[in-house]
């Protein structure tokens, strides 16, 4: 970092929390804006086809959707800091209705902006450091990683340095720009896997081997969509200073042999499912063999240089057990609530976590408006060193909350709407915006997570419940990732009428699994009937501390879909 | 078809040999992959031979040739089709040092991607050339200063520049 860099001197009292541009970053990003200004004008001039100019919006965030244009932006791993977020809000305000919508790839979309506001938008996003690169296309999509990245009691390593180096060298990648179809990165560093990293093209986890020295466990060709599988482990370590090599490897494999005839075939996860994993491993040992490593080899200087940015905030000293806190939590029962729910343990003494439900009863998973996005800026400066981030979960995660602080930014949270105690719940719904939005959708989603949450609003039977993952998507691409919730549901339109099916057994951690399907499809109507019966067959066998896909491994998916019958029978119309 | 190289249209000294023509003695001509064995026979070792490769070829059927081989031009059937920007790479890697040629749909915003890959010239169909003029290729070749990827050619890395600065 240099002096003359005029922002960070404006800055320099604030702590450094996340990854910062320097002047080639900003020039990098400029460039593409002004390229895809030149696109558009191109494009109504007619030097481009609309054929030719579609993959060159897409790869700038930019789709057509069923009204309007949606804009989606990148937020690298889900890290902002509270001027990115007060620049999400005005630009929700300038440009769109005033709200933004956070989505399952931890980024924001927009969902009606104008063809011809969108450079605008880039050009401000870009003066906080922000852009919209390969948010969507058929190339390397923005890279995802834990929400708890730095923070949690259970990581071996911060996984953003590696998310970084790899958004640095998948932008505008000149060989692997027009891929068979889209690819997705996420990284974790911990124990337990909170960015469903066996779900994505490329899931990498942070490993050491047997002399401490750190590197990755990759896994290939998880994906959801019409064709739900399991990442496959083709290497237990590769090392740091490799990755990139090893990375290049596979997605050559994949560029070059990746099939391009049926864009429903044409995932990695495919190729992988019909060569054979053992077949696929051999292909990347080949290549990567054969490729001359010293060009790509993870620069051992720039890694330091970008994990510097993510150097633990002035945590002051504080003793674990804040006494304040639990004064608050014994005077304030609904205070207390929120606590079990949505606060987590913090690497930091006298610290934790706080995950802002963007689940409010009744309302949209995952849109916030811009006053709420402004409030979330404030607080995060006044009780977070102006850091937060957004969780493939659809909500926001304050990383460094003082104990102490805990009630003071409840209070300002639930004047706000903001402090809904689900995080984990079952009305902590992840849902894709459905066809209230979405040119692929075949039904609507929105009102069916509407419809669940108000059934289960009783936030004491909510946590009677229990940790349990209710996932809703409205076609068969699955971005509600229904596969791996406990309860996913998939809305499809059957004979013009909306029908919903439900599956159980759905995982997205380290011990993933695909949901199974319960049997026919239902109406929007009944589904929460249904989900009732589920969970009160649930609530009568349960062991102590048994979690629905617990019970639902225990018993097995025979006995649940008896239970579904039975209670059809009997109770709810299906 | 229209040629172009750093990022201008360009005359084709090279002449295309369809299936049915006869070799011409001379060479400077770019035969299918189909009529190499023959091309390599029949052409005196000094004639100036090239192949034309769909995206699919395997480089190594390509290898032992590249002695004889000037130009290698590589099949591009859609723009959104990237496979042939592996192979160029590949060839590149195994030591062909002859001229590279992406040959059919590619647009201007791509020029940079074909020439970090290793391709030397850009052929496009007549209707593309008459949508994006000199000046769009031209102009599409200076969009950017510098990129993150090292190991790939023509342009600046950032990372040198880091460490450049570094020093």
């Amino acid at each position: 970092m240099t002096a003359h860099e005029p922002n960070l001197a404006a800055r320099s009292n604030e702590p450094i929390i996340s990854y910062r541009y320097d002047e080639h970053d900003r020039a990098f990003v400029r460039a593409r804006v002004a390229e895809f200004r030149e696109q558009v004008r191109r494009r109504l001039e007619g030097a481009l086809t609309e054929d030719e100019f579609r993959p060159l919006r897409l790869m700038n965030g930019l789709y057509l959707q069923l009204h309007a244009y949606m804009l989606r932006v990148a937020i690298p791993y889900g890290g902002l800091t509270a001027k990115q977020m007060r620049r999400l809000a005005e630009i929700a305000d300038r440009f769109d209705k005033g709200y933004g919508h956070f989505t399952t790839r931890q980024n924001l979309q927009y969902n009606w902006p104008k063809l011809e506001d969108v450079p605008d938008i880039l050009e401000a996003l870009a003066e906080v450091e922000m852009h919209a690169i390969q948010t969507s296309g058929n190339c390397i999509r923005n890279v995802t990683s834990d929400q708890f990245a730095g923070v949690a009691v259970d990581e071996i390593e911060d996984p953003r340095p590696t998310a970084e180096f790899l958004r640095q060298w998948s932008s505008l990648h000149p060989e692997f720009s027009f891929l068979p179809r889209k690819f997705k990165i996420a990284v974790t560093g911990a124990r337990e896997d909170r960015a469903a990293i066996s779900f994505h093209d490329i899931g990498l986890r942070i490993v050491e081997d047997a002399n401490g020295a750190r590197g990755y466990e990759v896994h290939v060709g998880g994906g959801l969509g019409r064709t739900p599988m399991v990442g496959k482990v083709v290497r237990d370590f590769v090392a740091r200073a490799d990755l990139l090599a090893y990375l290049e490897a596979i997605l050559r494999v994949y560029n070059r042999f990746g099939r391009r005839d049926n864009k429903f075939k044409a995932r990695i996860k495919i190729l992988v499912h019909e060569i054979g994993v053992d077949e696929m491993k051999r292909l990347v040992e080949e290549e990567f063999a054969a490729i001359d490593r010293g060009p790509f080899a993870f620069d051992a200087d720039e890694f330091a240089r970008i994990a510097a940015f993510f150097a633990p905030p002035p945590y002051e000293t504080l003793p674990g057990r804040s006494e304040a806190l639990e004064a608050k939590k014994r005077e304030n029962r609904d205070f207390a609530v929120f606590v079990s729910t949505n606060v987590a343990p913090h690497k930091a003494s006298g610290y934790a976590i706080v995950t802002v439900s963007l689940k409010p009863i009744g309302g949209i998973p995952g849109d916030a408006s811009s006053a709420q996005m402004r409030l979330l800026a404030d607080v995060s400066e006044r009780f977070g060193f102006g850091e937060l981030r957004v969780t493939h979960t659809q909500n926001i995660v304050l990383p460094h909350v003082k104990q102490d602080d805990l009630f003071a930014l409840w209070r300002e949270l639930s004047a706000a709407d903001l402090a809904t105690s689900n995080a984990g719940l079952i009305t902590d719904i992840i849902c894709c915006p459905g066809l209230d939005y979405c040119a692929l959708a075949t039904a609507r989603s929105i009102p069916v997570a509407q419809a669940i949450s108000r059934r289960f609003q009783d936030p004491e039977r909510q946590r009677l419940i229990g940790e349990l993952g209710v996932k809703i998507s409205g076609c068969i691409n699955a971005c509600g990732h229904h596969h791996i919730g406990a309860i996913g549901i998939l809305g499809l339109e059957k004979k013009g009428q909306e029908s919903y099916q439900i599956t159980l057994g759905g995982d997205p951690t380290f011990s993933a699994s695909i949901g199974e399907l319960l049997g026919p499809g239902v109406t929007a109507q009944e589904v929460p009937g249904v989900i009732e019966n589920l969970i009160e067959f649930y609530l009568s066998q349960r062991r102590e501390g048994e979690r629905f896909i617990d019970l639902w491994r225990r018993l097995g998916h025979a006995r649940f879909k008896e239970a579904w019958r039975r209670e059809g029978e009997d109770g709810v119309d299906i | 078809m229209a040629l172009i190289s750093n990022g201008a249209f360009v005359e084709d000294g090279w002449r295309r040999l369809s299936d049915e023509e006869d070799l011409p003695k001379g060479g400077k001509c770019i035969v299918p992959q189909a009529r190499l064995a023959e091309a390599l026979k029949v052409l005196p070792s000094g004639a100036r031979l090239g192949v034309r490769v769909e995206n699919t070829a395997d480089p190594a059927g390509l290898v032992p040739h590249f002695a004889r081989l000037e130009l290698i031009s590589i099949a591009f059937p859609a723009f959104s089709d990237g496979r042939g920007f592996s192979l160029g790479r590949l060839l590149r890697r195994a030591g062909f040092t002859g001229e590279l040629r992406a040959s059919g749909r590619l647009i201007a915003d791509q020029i940079l991607h074909a020439l970090r890959c290793g391709f030397d010239t850009i052929e496009v169909s007549g209707d593309i050339a008459s949508r994006q003029d000199q000046a769009q290729w031209t102009k599409a070749l200076s969009a950017f200063g510098a990129f993150y990827q090292q190991g790939y050619g023509g342009r600046t890395h950032i990372l040198e520049q880091r460490r450049k600065a570094a020093r």
